[in-house]
């Protein structure tokens, strides 16, 4: 999500023009030609009234009277390949028309971003303590199993059973459990995704927290990642659980 | 034939292991509570041999058939069995050793869960030694002991002659080198420990060392009349050759 707000905000900018009414069409227009002869630019439009009374709608109402009101005229920007040199851009913007200001976004869009790198630890963090205390739960649910069965245990070492013999029935049996357990949820919760709904077009890149593409696989490697979990600290467990029952 | 197998592995074990002692106990002790349970004892058992040890009710006899399959430790002395010394072994050590020795508990200890003849064939399985399982081994060994029609009933539906032949079964069928019985006529009429001591008589005449704990003085006269046997005393905690008159 992180990358996906990058991108998206990255790739377009803002120009405002601020301009006595008599100067915002000259105004406009040099603007244009400035971002016509600028590399990195794929293109630029200025939007309409009817935009910017949408935008504005939110805030003012649907009866906003624009013509009336001193609102900047705003340019929508689309870059291409690096984007333009901003710094470069808004000098020729200064020059060509006072009334411009070049927003790239960067203002708004680094604290987005942090958000979701941060959102992104935190997730790989949740996915961490989700393992462990798996492991944890495993762990005392195996060392339960093993001193509820002591003794069936005391009959095996009798008759020669080694503890990698005795570790393996619980192993199995805890792996098992893991796997259908994790299966039985993963497709819950992939079910529940699925069926979540869809965000506004233009907020999607800002929500968006269904899968797309390939992703859809990532959830299939929860059962594997718990049985693995299960395997090792039901393994631990029961090793750790035999030797204190010698 | 189980029981030819078995007689043909006890003479070539014989000859394998001709002026070695399958247990041997030097000036070894057993301290519990900080009372002397056993002290100084010492012990050979040599291949073929046949034992009965003998004492009262909480004289040790128990104590000393433990530290004979290393259930417990020696608290001072040594204790060598296979001629590898106790104190040295590894738990694989000790998973391996218990598989040469069958041992038959006073209060059978088996899983209820299984039929007999899954009790009987576990000590094969648990040895990795699954192939070793044929149906007519296992009905050989039942009839052997008298469970011919016993064979799929659980073990919770057995009367205690019957536990007490399955144990037997079931400490026999890895063709151990040495058989160690505790008082396994304690719950069974004279009828069936005549028949129980039949058994054992007849596992040493194919070559299987016996060593049975047991204060029951009439049987061990019953059977001193048919094997040669040795007869062991604990005394005050220690081990004497008992007398002339058994």
């Amino acid at each position: 999500m992180a990358a996906r707000w990058d991108a998206e905000l990255a790739r377009t900018s803002t120009i405002r023009i601020s301009a006595p009414e008599g100067q915002m069409a000259a105004q406009s227009e040099a603007v244009l030609e400035v971002l016509r002869t600028t590399p990195g630019i794929a293109s630029a439009r200025v939007m309409s009234e009817a935009e910017q009374r949408k935008l504005l709608e939110p805030w003012f109402g649907p009866d906003l009277p624009l013509d009336t009101l001193p609102v900047p005229r705003l340019i929508e920007v689309l870059e291409e390949g690096r984007g333009p040199d901003a710094a470069g851009l808004k000098l020729r913007l200064s020059a060509e028309a006072p009334g411009a200001v070049l927003d790239d976004h960067t203002r708004w869009r680094r604290p987005l971003v942090n958000a979701a790198t941060r959102l992104r630890i935190l997730g790989a963090v949740s996915i961490l303590l989700i393992a462990g205390s798996t492991a944890a739960m495993i762990t005392l649910a195996a060392q339960s199993a093993l001193a509820a069965n002591g003794q069936v245990i005391g009959v095996l070492r009798l008759i020669g059973a080694r503890d990698v013999y005795i570790a393996r029935a619980f192993v199995r049996r805890f792996t098992l459990r893991a796997l259908v357990g994790a299966c039985v949820g993963t497709v819950l919760a992939m079910i529940g995704v699925l069926f979540m709904p869809a965000a506004a077009e233009e907020g999607a890149f800002l929500t968006g927290l269904g899968f797309k593409g390939w992703h859809w696989i990532l959830p299939f490697l929860i059962p594997p990642l718990a049985a693995f979990v299960a395997f090792w600290a039901t393994r631990w467990a029961a090793f750790r659980t035999l030797s204190r029952l010698s | 034939m189980f029981v030819c197998d078995a007689r043909k592995d006890a003479k070539r074990g014989i000859k394998q292991k001709a002026g070695q002692s399958l247990i041997e106990l030097k000036n070894a002790g057993f301290t519990y509570g900080g009372r002397d349970i056993l002290s100084e004892m010492t012990l050979r058992l040599q291949p073929g041999s046949f034992h009965f040890l003998t004492g009262p009710s909480g004289s040790g006899k128990t104590t000393l058939l433990n530290l004979c399959y290393q259930a417990l430790l020696p608290t001072t002395g040594m204790v060598r069995i296979f001629e590898q010394d106790v104190r040295a072994m590894t738990r694989d050590d000790i998973a391996k050793m218990r598989r040469r020795i069958g041992v038959v508990h006073q209060n059978c200890q088996f899983l209820d869960h299984l039929s007999v003849r899954d009790n009987l064939a576990l000590p094969l399985s648990v040895s990795g030694r699954e192939d070793d399982i044929h149906p007519s081994n296992l009905d050989d060994l039942l009839g052997w002991v008298g469970l011919t029609e016993r064979g799929e009933a659980l073990p919770p539906e057995l009367s205690g002659g019957e536990r007490q032949r399955a144990a037997l079964a079931r400490a026999i069928i890895m063709s151990p080198d040495l058989i160690l019985a505790d008082e396994p006529t304690g719950n069974v009429d004279w009828e069936m420990a005549q028949r129980l001591m039949a058994l054992l008589v007849e596992l040493n005449k194919m070559g299987k060392t016996i060593l049975i704990a047991t204060h029951d003085l009439n049987l061990i006269r019953t059977v001193k009349s048919e094997v040669s046997a040795r007869v062991l005393r604990i005394n005050n905690t220690k081990l004497q050759l008992a007398g002339a008159d058994l």
